[in-house]
This record gives structure tokens, C-alpha cells and sequence, in this order.
């Protein structure tokens, strides 16, 4: 297939994913706003949201005080905010108009009435939305896509950059949040328990969908090391990193061209990391150190994909 | 000046008779519109404006608010041709464009029509259309515009019966087939029981006589050819039509920056490393084909493609240099060109018309323009163009001096009265005016077409701009038995 083409799909799949992981970070915030005692100042909660899509300073240019209204517009309708969920879905939808031969109607249609829909929606207008439904929309509408994606597109190679696109993301996605995360929650590296735990590492879970999974797979009382193993190295957590990389590595290896053993070799070296990892090991070295390493290869395989399939990236 | 064409005449209308009775091919029809509630029918053309606008079937307005997309107006009154009409149409359009592509292949070989002096060489050789470039280049099959839209328009007689006429040919790179297809299974899916009343004929296999007809183009010794759609990219106002084309007949849409040449051999870019590209189904001018070898400045084409396309490496339909036969100045010859070419005449008459080259013809033309169409004969889609009738006095002076600058830059018609056809209008049902354009293909030995083809409505009262970057609309088209 087209270089071209597949460099839209895997985009359209990208910009898709970080639509609903950034409403799920906001949902998570906005539900512990709402709580009786939130941990410390609110302040740092909303600030840990700007914090994980690298996006303090732009905040902070606006002039915008750091009150939840004015964050949670930033972040979902901003114009000039290149990582707002309104962006996202507008490059979503341009991605796929620009290969909407590609697509089956019913992906075309998504994306496009995605798209019509939030297009028009204006900071006033928002005020007058339940928040927490228009979060549920934009994730189903992530949903939607996905679905009608795997249910009626051909299984070739277009799918499976869209594919690539979705998961890694995601895995961005992920190590940011649990980066962030504990950053915000445990400050100083001390160690709080009980209802704190319950709450704070309790709506960390909900935002990735994995509350009852956690129980399910613990039947335990909340703790952050367990939280970080679930979302790291469980390779059954749709959400975790492990799982992202399974899927990685399983597409790259379909996909590969004479280009890209090297990329495929660096994937699978970092796929082993989570696949033979331990907790005790990670937390050795440091989390914050550990997923900020995550962060950085998961940085280098994007570029190494453009280079190899797609359209390479312009070098600055 | 052939008697059908008189400014002022009743327009002749495809549904009902001069004395106001329904034509026997629209009597089922009729009826079926006495049957259902008028509330049904807004209620389906509701329903067809959000289909269309959910399935993105737009259309770019250029110099509108930054390329907006825009929705072609659909209207749901289908217009009809009696199969017997349609034969008779199909012979006619067959034979024109042999012709001319056979003028074509003419013109940039032995021009023996040039030295048989049917036509003045200075018309050609002198024409900015005519590419030097594509002299003596051996085209596959001689063929050089395989996807025609010739315009054909219905004017009335004085005996109140309707002969079409070819207003235009549309050799280059014609569009609206995408409109016509689309159009058609909205109709299916919204009224399925107008199809149990009429057989009408299909036309859903366009997109697979057309991919035949590329691969039937393709250099000589390719077996299996790589067909591509060539596209300026998704802000074009058709782009629409390029992708759903690519994608109807299973092929990669492409785009300049996708595809490069090495050695004279053009290849596309893919995951799996370079291809080899056989045909380009271009949708791109001649212009920005190749910054190589026209403009420089163009982003849109590819580096060395037309080295590519001169060895015989790469098909490109149409061909480089079709502009030359579909000139609004050229066009007065293209009877000439049956005649010559297959020494036949011409099933399908030409609309009559004044070269304002002529002396003669441009002294009546200045007399007459209030009632006169004048055209610039490099113009397109309804850009550049007088309708005297319709334009103010200050209006028509000033394109009298644009013509008295530069005179051959013109050509004049009579103003026809293009026949007319219920449309659906804010206030009911009223005539507006329609004309047609069939697609035609070329391809190996045949020339083919599905039956029936786009046709356009003018939506304004009185108009008779039906182009769609002019506020124009579209008809479903059917052939019924």
C-alpha cells in the first residue's frame, strides 16, 4: 500500500486514541474535584492534567487561571491547543478524508459525523453540557471507531497501521498517566493508605476502566504498586504497556519490509523489558526513571515506523 | 441560423407535451406522484440531505469562504429518456468522440487534416492547447481521450419536438460521474418502488467498464498493469470523485509526492518499498503534470513523468494535448472531423455558432449580443461567459469591449432554450432548465457508455447556468426500456 496511506491511517488511529485518553484523564480529575477532600490543594490535580500532555507552558501563556472550567476548555476546545480533544478529532478526521477510499463507509461516517458534531461546540456551549456526558461521548465515539474498524474493514495492511497507530498511543498514553500520576499523588515517595489509597489510585483505575479488573485480579485492598504492575506488566490489561506492546510487536512483524529489522528488533527488546520485567526490578531502578525510559523508546519506534513505512518525519 | 434554436421559443420539456399532457415515458411516473403525500417526499429530500452530508458527498467551491465544502443540491424528480432516444444518443456520442480522438492522433502525427485544409492550421498549431511535447508520441491504441463528457443539450423545434445538440466536449478531465452514481442509489434507497414501475437501465458498472478501459490503455507488454488514480489532493473540489473512483474500482489514489521516476520508470511509494505505476487515471491538468516540463512551480505532479510517459513507460489518460480538440474554438470543426475522419455524417449536431475571429460573424455578433450566449474559448465551468438575456445593459457593454480587445478569444451562440424538467422548488414543482452529460469510453477497440449520464439543473428560475460551481444542481438520470 501507499507509504501516504498508510501514514494517514496511523495517524487518524493516533490522534483517535488520544482524544478519549485525554477525556479519561480529565474524568478522573474532575470526579476527584468533586470528592469531599481532595489530596492537598486541588491546584496540583489540574496541574498533574496539563502536566501529562506537556502542556504547563502553553498553559500558562493563555494567562488562564488554574481553575477546573478554564483547564478542562483548554483541554477539550482550545483552538490553538494542538493537543485538545477538539483538535485531535479534527485531525482524525482530516487524516481519514484524506484516505477516505480506504476506509469502509461505516469508519468514513464515524469519524466525519465525530467531527460535525464537536466541530461547531463553542467554551459557552460546553457550559451548558453535563461534562461527564460529553466525556462518555467522546470516549464511545473512540469506541465506535475502533469497532467499526475491526468489524468491517478488510485485514490488510491498511488495518493493521491503523492498528499500530491505536496501540501506540496508547501505550504513550499510559506510562504518561501513571507517570503523572505518581508524581502528583506521591510527592515526596511517601506512602499514605487507607481511603486516600482507595480514592485517589481507586479513580486512577476507573480512568483506564480497570476498577474491577484490579479487584478481580488482586482481591486486595488498592496500593500503588499493585495499581503500576496492573497497567505495566499485565499483559491481559487491554490498557497496560505489556499488552500495547504484544500488539506492536505481533503488527510489525506482518508489516515488515526489508527497512525494518532494526525497528522491529528495538520493539521486541522493549516488548522482552515488560514480557521478563518484575515490579521489584522497576521500582529498583525508580519508576519515574523506568516509564520515563518507556516514554523516550516508545518516542524512538514512532520515529523509527515513520522512517521505515510511513512518511518519514521531517528531520529539525 | 438552423430554425430550433429562435431566443424566446417554449422551451421544450421533458415531462409534459406543448399543450400541458404528460409524455408517455413519464405517465408512470406521474401517477406515482399523484399517489403518495407530499409530506413523504420532503420528509425523503430531508433524509437525502443528511445521507449526503453524512457520506461527505461535497464539493469544494473555489473562492468560496477558503474552499468550503458545500452539498450539490439533489433533486429527487428523476429525468427520464426513453430508451429509443438513448440509442440513438449512444450511436451519436460513439461516433464523435472516434472522431475525435482520431483528430487527435491526427494532429500530432501527420495532420492530414491540417493539409487537407478542412481545418486552418493557425487554429491549431498556434493554440495554447496544442503541446509540441506530444508530437509523434505513440499513445496506446492511438487513443488519447478515454473518458469523454460531451455536454448535449435539448433545445425545442418549431414543430414543438426536442433534437439535442452538443453544447461542449469535455476531453481533458471531466468530472460529475461520481454524482451520477451516487445519485442513482439514492434514488434506489429512497424510493424502491419507483424502480418496480420503470426498468430503468443501470448504470452501477461504471466504475468497472472504466478500470477495463484503463487496463485495455496500458504500454504495450504489461500483463497485469498497476492502475493508478492521480489526485491534487484531498482540497480539490472534486476530490470526492477521485477517491470514491480509486476506491470503486479497487486501485491506489495517489498523489504527486507519492510517486517518483527513475530511469524513465515511474514508481509509487509504498510500505513494501517502490512500485512500478503502468496507467495514471490522471486528475490533473496537462499544466502541473510534470514540473519538468511544464510549470515549474506545480507541486502536484511528478518530477520527470513526462520523460517517463514519451518512452512509452506509463500511460496517462487522457493523454497530454486533448485541450486542442474540446477549444471552444475548435469546436465549430468537430462535424468537419466525422466527416473526414469516418466519412460518415454526424448523427449529433452541433449547436450553431460564431467564430468572432470571423469578420463577419463578429459584426453580427456586436449587433445581437443582448440575445446572444458569448463565450471565451478557454473558459470553463460557466466562468467567462455573456448570457445576453439575462445580463444588464452595463454588463453587456462591458463584455463588448472585452471582445472588441481581443476577438478570437470568443465564440457566440444563440441563446438555446434548453429544455426544461419538473423540479422539486420552495414553491412545489415548477420547470427548471437541464441539460446532460454522458460519459463516454474508450478503451481497446470499443467505445462505451452506461446509459444515461449526469444531468444538471439549473435551480434558479429563468437560468441557464446548470454548473455546479454556479449554483447547480443534479438529476438522477434514467433509461427506460
Amino acid at each position: 500500500m501507499l507509504s501516504r496511506t498508510a501514514d494517514h491511517l496511523y495517524w487518524m488511529a493516533r490522534y483517535t486514541e488520544r482524544a478519549e485518553n485525554t477525556v479519561r484523564m480529565l474524568d478522573v480529575s474532575y470526579r476527584m474535584s468533586m470528592l469531599p477532600r481532595a489530596n492537598g490543594d486541588d491546584h496540583a490535580n489540574w496541574r498533574a492534567i496539563l502536566d501529562i500532555s506537556e502542556l504547563s507552558d502553553a498553559y500558562v501563556r493563555t494567562g488562564r487561571p488554574l481553575s477546573p472550567r478554564d483547564v478542562i476548555e483548554f483541554v477539550l476546545l482550545d483552538r490553538d491547543n494542538l493537543s485538545s480533544v477538539w483538535n485531535c478529532l479534527r485531525a482524525a478526521r482530516e487524516n481519514a478524508h484524506a484516505v477516505r477510499g480506504k476506509l469502509t463507509g461505516e469508519m468514513w461516517e464515524t469519524t466525519n459525523a465525530t467531527w460535525l458534531e464537536i466541530r461547531d461546540l463553542t467554551p459557552e456551549g460546553l457550559q451548558d453540557m453535563d461534562l461527564g456526558a460529553f466525556f462518555e461521548w467522546v470516549k464511545f465515539r473512540s469506541h465506535l471507531l475502533r469497532g467499526v474498524t475491526v468489524g468491517t474493514m478488510f485485514h490488510d495492511d491498511a488495518f493493521q497501521f491503523a492498528r499500530l497507530g491505536t496501540f501506540l498511543e496508547r501505550a504513550d498514553n499510559t506510562a504518561r498517566l501513571l507517570d503523572v500520576k505518581f508524581h502528583a499523588l506521591m510527592p515526596a515517595g511517601e506512602d499514605t493508605h487507607g481511603a486516600t489509597d482507595y480514592y485517589q489510585w481507586g479513580s486512577l483505575l476507573r480512568s483506564v476502566s480497570a476498577f474491577e479488573t484490579y479487584r478481580q485480579v488482586y482481591r486486595d485492598v488498592i496500593t500503588p504498586h499493585k495499581v503500576a504492575e496492573l497497567l505495566m506488566l499485565n499483559h491481559a490489561m487491554p490498557r497496560s504497556l505489556h499488552a500495547c506492546l504484544d500488539e506492536i510487536v505481533d503488527i510489525l512483524g506482518q508489516v515488515a519490509n526489508s527497512r525494518s529489522c532494526e525497528t522491529i528488533r528495538k520493539a521486541g527488546a522493549l516488548h522482552a523489558s515488560l514480557h521478563y520485567g518484575s515490579m521489584d526490578d522497576i521500582f529498583a531502578v525508580g519508576l519515574h526513571q523506568s516509564l520515563e525510559k518507556f516514554l523516550a523508546c516508545i518516542n524512538k519506534l514512532g520515529d523509527r515506523i515513520s522512517n521505515d513505512f510511513l512518511m518519514p518525519m521531517a528531520v529539525a | 441560423m438552423s430554425e430550433v434554436t429562435k431566443t424566446g421559443a417554449t422551451p421544450y420539456d421533458e415531462m409534459y407535451t406543448a399543450d400541458g399532457a404528460v409524455r408517455p415515458h413519464y405517465r408512470p411516473y406521474a401517477q406515482w406522484l399523484e399517489e403518495v403525500p407530499r409530506a413523504l417526499i420532503e420528509r425523503k429530500r430531508s433524509e437525502a440531505d443528511i445521507a449526503f452530508h453524512r457520506v461527505g458527498i461535497t464539493f469544494n467551491v473555489y473562492g468560496a469562504e477558503g474552499g468550503k465544502e458545500r452539498l450539490i443540491p439533489f433533486d429527487l424528480l428523476p429525468r427520464i429518456i426513453p430508451g429509443h432516444e438513448w440509442s440513438e444518443l449512444e450511436r451519436g456520442l460513439a461516433q464523435r468522440v472516434r472522431a475525435l480522438n482520431a483528430f487527435l492522433a491526427d494532429i500530432y502525427h501527420d495532420q492530414e487534416i491540417l493539409r487537407a485544409g478542412r481545418i486552418p492550421a493557425d487554429q491549431i498549431l498556434s493554440n495554447a492547447q496544442f503541446r509540441p511535447e506530444m508530437k509523434g508520441v505513440k499513445v496506446p491504441g492511438g487513443l488519447y481521450s478515454m473518458i469523454a463528457g460531451i455536454d448535449l443539450v435539448r433545445a425545442a423545434g418549431a414543430d414543438g419536438s426536442g433534437e439535442f445538440f452538443v453544447l461542449e466536449d469535455n476531453l481533458r478531465v471531466p468530472s460529475g460521474v461520481s454524482y451520477m452514481l451516487e445519485n442513482r442509489k439514492m434514488m434506489m434507497r429512497l424510493f424502491p418502488d419507483l424502480f418496480s414501475r420503470y426498468h430503468v437501465q443501470p448504470v452501477e458498472h461504471y466504475p468497472d467498464l472504466l478500470l477495463e478501459t484503463l487496463r485495455a490503455v496500458a504500454p504495450a507488454g504489461v500483463v497485469d498493469p498497476t492502475v493508478v488514480v492521480l489526485t491534487p489532493g484531498a482540497y480539490n473540489s472534486a476530490y470526492f470523485e477521485h477517491s470514491f473512483l480509486a476506491q470503486q474500482m479497487g486501485v491506489e489514489l495517489v498523489e504527486g509526492q507519492d510517486m517518483f521516476v527513475q530511469d524513465d520508470v515511474l514508481y509509487m511509494r509504498t510500505t513494501q518499498g517502490p512500485r512500478r505505476v503502468d496507467v495514471i487515471y490522471r486528475r490533473i491538468d496537462d499544466d502541473f503534470l510534470d514540473p519538468l516540463a511544464f510549470r515549474a512551480d506545480s507541486m502536484l505532479g511528478v518530477p520527470g513523468l513526462m520523460r517517463a510517459y514519451q518512452a512509452g513507460h506509463v500511460t496517462l489518460a487522457n493523454a497530454v494535448g486533448t485541450g486542442v480538440a474540446d477549444d471552444k474554438s475548435i469546436y465549430p470543426y468537430v462535424p468537419e472531423m466525422v466527416r473526414f475522419y469516418l466519412g460518415e455524417e454526424p448523427v449529433l449536431n452541433n449547436v450553431p455558432t460564431w467564430m468572432l475571429r470571423e469578420k463577419d460573424d463578429l459584426a453580427y455578433v456586436l449587433e445581437h449580443l443582448p440575445e446572444l450566449v458569448v463565450k471565451e474559448v478557454h473558459g470553463a465551468g460557466g466562468y467567462g461567459m455573456l448570457v445576453g438575456p439575462a445580463s444588464t445593459r452595463a454588463e453587456i457593454e462591458d463584455f463588448r469591449q472585452r471582445i472588441l480587445a481581443a476577438p478570437e478569444k470568443y465564440i457566440a451562440q444563440p441563446t438555446l432554450s434548453l429544455s426544461s424538467c419538473p423540479t422539486f422548488v420552495e414553491a412545489g414543482i415548477a420547470p427548471r432548465h437541464i441539460d446532460l452529460r454522458p460519459f463516454v469510453l474508450s478503451g481497446g477497440k470499443q467505445v462505451r457508455m452506461v446509459p444515461g449520464g449526469l444531468t444538471r439543473v439549473a435551480l434558479k428560475e429563468g437560468s441557464l447556468v446548470v454548473n455546479s460551481s454556479q449554483g447547480g444542481g443534479t438529476k438522477d438520470t434514467w433509461v427506460v426500456d
